[in-house]
């Protein structure tokens, strides 16, 4: 991201994106709360960005590796090609 | 009317069946080795699907089945049908009913089931975004998988990397928004 005081709203959602995974900078998060104090329809974004980080946390999801996704592919396709 | 694509099924059900499944059971192996036996009994019935529920309906009506078995199964290797159920212990303090009864504000158990329907409402909404989509999202998310690895895995760029998961984001939160807080 170049280095310029004020983000435009599209660079701010990116940014908020990338906070969602701890990815975004220190400078990044400064200028998105400066950008989020002018904007409003930011402010909403992030609100609602932040609450689906929560409840996704919250909900414990557990899902197959892809090696084990692989395993169970190859599965159906042997008994796929048995039935033909 | 709905039809079968078995070629499809982990891509699309896996991970939904093993949430239904790891609560249930809560062991990876085993909750592995009935999604597998799910699905092979699935293709082995095929022709019995009627296409009046969805696919994935229908699989989980199957899974429902496997894991009654796998519970019927260890029951009957402890050797006694009968079970024992103690209502209260004898150090525990009062006769009344009313003092055995179960907290109201004792929430964990209520709340952990919540947490169990949430994860599959999650889920069913991913499964509506387009099927790379929604794994590389999964990935970032669930398995928080670096960004680098992700791309190097799918080979696509950081920045294609932050479009599908601001999209999936997006839907994610519509989805939940309509099926889930309302």
């Amino acid at each position: 991201m170049s280095m310029k005081f004020f983000l435009k709203c599209d660079e701010a959602t990116h940014v908020c994106d990338k906070s969602q995974y701890n990815e975004a900078s220190f400078l990044e998060k400064l200028l998105l709360k400066m950008h989020l104090f002018m904007c409003k329809l930011c402010r909403g974004h992030v609100k609602r960005n932040v609450k689906l980080t929560k409840t996704i946390k919250s909900a414990n999801i557990k899902i197959l590796q892809p090696k084990e996704k692989q395993i169970l592919k190859v599965r159906i396709q042997e008994e796929i090609d048995n039935e033909e | 009317m709905e039809i079968l694509n078995p070629d499809m099924w982990v891509d699309k059900y896996a991970d939904y069946l093993y949430n239904y499944t790891i609560v249930r059971v809560n062991d990876h192996e085993v909750a592995q080795d009935l999604i597998s036996e799910t699905f092979l009994a699935g293709l082995k019935s095929k022709k019995n699907f009627k296409g009046e529920a969805t696919e994935r309906t229908w699989l989980i009506s199957i899974l429902k089945r496997k894991i009654i078995d796998y519970y019927r199964k260890i029951n009957s290797k402890k050797g006694k049908a009968e079970v024992h159920i103690s209502y209260r212990d004898d150090d525990a303090e009062g006769d009344w009913l009313e003092e055995n009864a179960a907290d109201p504000f004792d929430k964990t158990a209520e709340d952990k089931m919540e947490n169990k329907e949430l994860g599959l409402a999650i889920l069913d909404c991913l499964q509506k975004l387009p099927e790379k989509q929604a794994t590389i999202f999964k990935l970032k998310t669930v398995e928080n998988f670096d960004t680098e690895a992700i791309c190097k895995e799918y080979n696509i760029t950081p920045s294609n990397l932050w479009v599908i998961i601001h999209r999936a984001r997006k839907s994610l939160s519509e989805c939940l928004e309509k099926n889930w807080f309302n």
